[in-house]
């Protein structure tokens, strides 16, 4: 079973995020559970969502608390919110940030960090400071958990007409710049 | 792969809503703000876009709400609606009616903490709250669960043994606003499995008849005695709509218990709603490691189900009761009825009894294990996991 914890701030589509996962890594025929951090939602406050993913169905529904996966929506998070705690040894942190993964200052060393400046390809491709759908793509082509063909298809699934189809391209232009092809 | 080809990913308060827009109900009433959840908003959509053909009332309070369904189902209509925490309070002394009138409304309770202090997270406590009303109580483990007990309520309730109204609880945002993949009957298949609502009873003005009326002690006693004789009949019921559920959808989650791994199990859990799939989880880990250790699920909490536990864990050398609610003064509740079933019988397990997750409080991995450890060193009548002691000092 692989975890992910997903932050970012309220009015980011951390939720949205962690449902697009799921259904993604449902397309691709595996079990999936996307569980959104409980609280009062308010824009721009800490919020966290959760998403397993595995081969058999899935049993636990506590929060994730030992993840495989991190991604951070929001870098400003880092630093002011405990956000790597619990995460496992060479494991996976995806940040939205201009800056290169060594430029990011977290304890330890013992994560592999890789970054995408994805506030920035949705202000170009989506006109609006939404990062969750290329997130998802960077994921994908970062760690192969969700397939960008599951991603486009949760896309299609929760949206539709020219905000699918835009969201769909931004998702598959992470997931390339990911992959060194842009 | 194939199992999971044939479902679809979906916010649990939406399976319900679909769940229940199959069964076609012909009167929804529901408060449309906090408390509420999505269930009824997605409802209201389905009403708005021709999808459900049915009455959707939106009233000024969910006191409101529930004497809408009563008068609806007093009417002969199917009828449905949803609340949680203090909403599902202010309900309460209309439930009570709902169930003295022997009318068959579906209510889901979504379960979730209440005041005070003020919560919006999960727990069980507002549901146990309307223990004694004679509302049929079911709960459900997952989102699946949940979906297709949706669809048995309806056919529970207006079965003519038992007429009354059902509740399922679902934890709030547990499961309510979780995604996971659930199957979707088709409309036929539930046609199929549940006919249009017959009402033995109802006002009309063809027949005129009088419901409610004010009782002398001569008549009061025998209609709270056929009350609860419906009840006992609900459990039969209750059984038999599970198995026709099976062979019609192909989908068992128990009747009123469900048992896993418990035949030789030397420890077995006790819980209801979603915590019985954490403790599937561990025990499974538990196992893995040989330790004999099973789950049981309460799934009917009324009629509750006295004999079909003992039978599943009195082999058990402990039993653990887990359960996200208190009898303020008392023990947990699922705690005091266990104790109650076991009462007078031979080999008697050890028991403990456990306080968790009130208010929306993760019930970990660390937290069932902590339990497990307790009991098997001594056994516990009431005992809250995970206090924080810094947050207990008296004034």
């Amino acid at each position: 079973m692989k975890e992910i914890r997903i932050h970012g701030r309220g009015g980011q589509g951390v939720v949205t995020a962690a449902e697009l996962l799921a259904i993604a890594a449902h397309a691709d025929g595996k079990y999936a559970q996307a569980i959104p951090s409980f609280g009062s939602e308010r824009m721009g406050a800490p919020v966290q969502a959760f998403v397993r993913i595995s081969e058999e169905k899935i049993l636990m529904r506590t929060h994730v608390y030992n993840p495989d996966f991190l991604i951070v929506q929001d870098a400003t998070l880092i630093g002011a919110y405990d956000i790597f705690s619990g995460l496992k040894d060479g494991g996976y942190v995806l940040i939205n940030s201009e800056k290169k993964p060594e430029e990011i200052k977290i304890e330890g060393n013992r994560f592999r960090v890789a970054t995408v400046p994805a506030t920035r390809i949705a202000l170009e491709i989506l006109q609006r400071p939404i990062p969750n759908t290329i997130l998802i793509g960077a994921f994908a082509g970062l760690t192969g958990v969700v397939t960008l063909e599951g991603v486009k298809e949760s896309i299609r699934h929760r949206f539709s007409g020219e905000i699918a189809r835009k969201n769909e391209e931004a998702a598959e232009y992470a997931y390339k710049l990911v992959k060194g092809g842009q | 792969m194939d199992q999971v080809r044939k479902t679809v990913v979906l916010e649990g308060s939406r399976g319900v809503a679909e769940a229940v827009r199959l069964c076609r109900p012909n009167v929804i009433a529901a408060y449309p703000i906090t408390p509420q959840t999505h269930i009824v908003e997605n409802l209201s959509q389905m009403v708005a876009d021709g999808l459900l053909k049915a009455e959707n009332i939106r009233v000024e309070s969910e006191h409101s709400a529930a004497s809408a369904v009563l008068g609806a189902s007093a009417a002969g209509a199917r009828a449905y609606t949803a609340t949680t925490s203090q909403g599902f309070l202010l309900m309460l002394e209309v439930l009570y009616n709902m169930a003295g009138l022997r009318l068959p409304v579906v209510l889901t309770a979504v379960n979730r903490g209440i005041s005070a202090p003020l919560t919006i997270h999960n727990d069980i406590q507002d549901s146990l709250a309307a223990r004694d009303t004679g509302f049929v109580q079911l709960y459900a483990e997952d989102n699946q669960e949940a979906l297709d007990m949706h669809i048995q309520a309806f056919k529970i309730a207006e079965d003519h043994r038992v007429l009354l109204p059902v509740l399922i609880g679902m934890d709030g945002f547990i499961l309510t606003h979780s995604f996971e993949p659930v199957s979707l009957p088709t409309q036929e298949e539930v046609d199929e499995f549940l006919p249009p609502y017959k009402p033995v009873f109802y006002l009309t003005p063809k027949a005129p008849l009088t419901m409610g009326t004010k009782t002398d002690p001569e008549f009061y006693t025998e209609a709270r005695y056929m009350l609860h004789k419906a009840q006992q009949n609900a459990r039969q019921v209750i059984v038999e709509v599970a198995q026709e559920f099976k062979e019609k959808f192909g989908r068992f989650s128990g009747d009123l218990i469900d048992t896993y791994l418990t035949e030789d199990a030397e420890i077995i859990f006790v819980s209801m709603g979603s915590l019985v799939s954490n403790l599937r989880a561990i025990a499974q880990e538990l196992r893995q490691e040989g330790k004999k250790v099973g789950v049981l699920k309460i799934r009917a909490f009324r009629p509750f189900p006295f004999e079909e536990i003992v039978r599943a864990i009195s082999g058990a050398k402990i039993v653990i009761v887990m359960e996200k609610d208190i009898s303020l003064g008392a023990t947990g509740v699922l705690a005091q009825e266990i104790r109650a079933a076991f009462y007078g019988k031979a080999n008697v397990p050890r028991l403990s009894g456990f306080v968790v997750g009130l208010g929306g409080r993760d019930v970990t991995r660390e937290t069932v294990l902590k339990g497990l450890r307790l009991a098997q060193e001594s056994d516990h009548l009431c005992t809250f996991l995970d206090l924080n002691p810094e947050l207990l000092e008296e004034v």
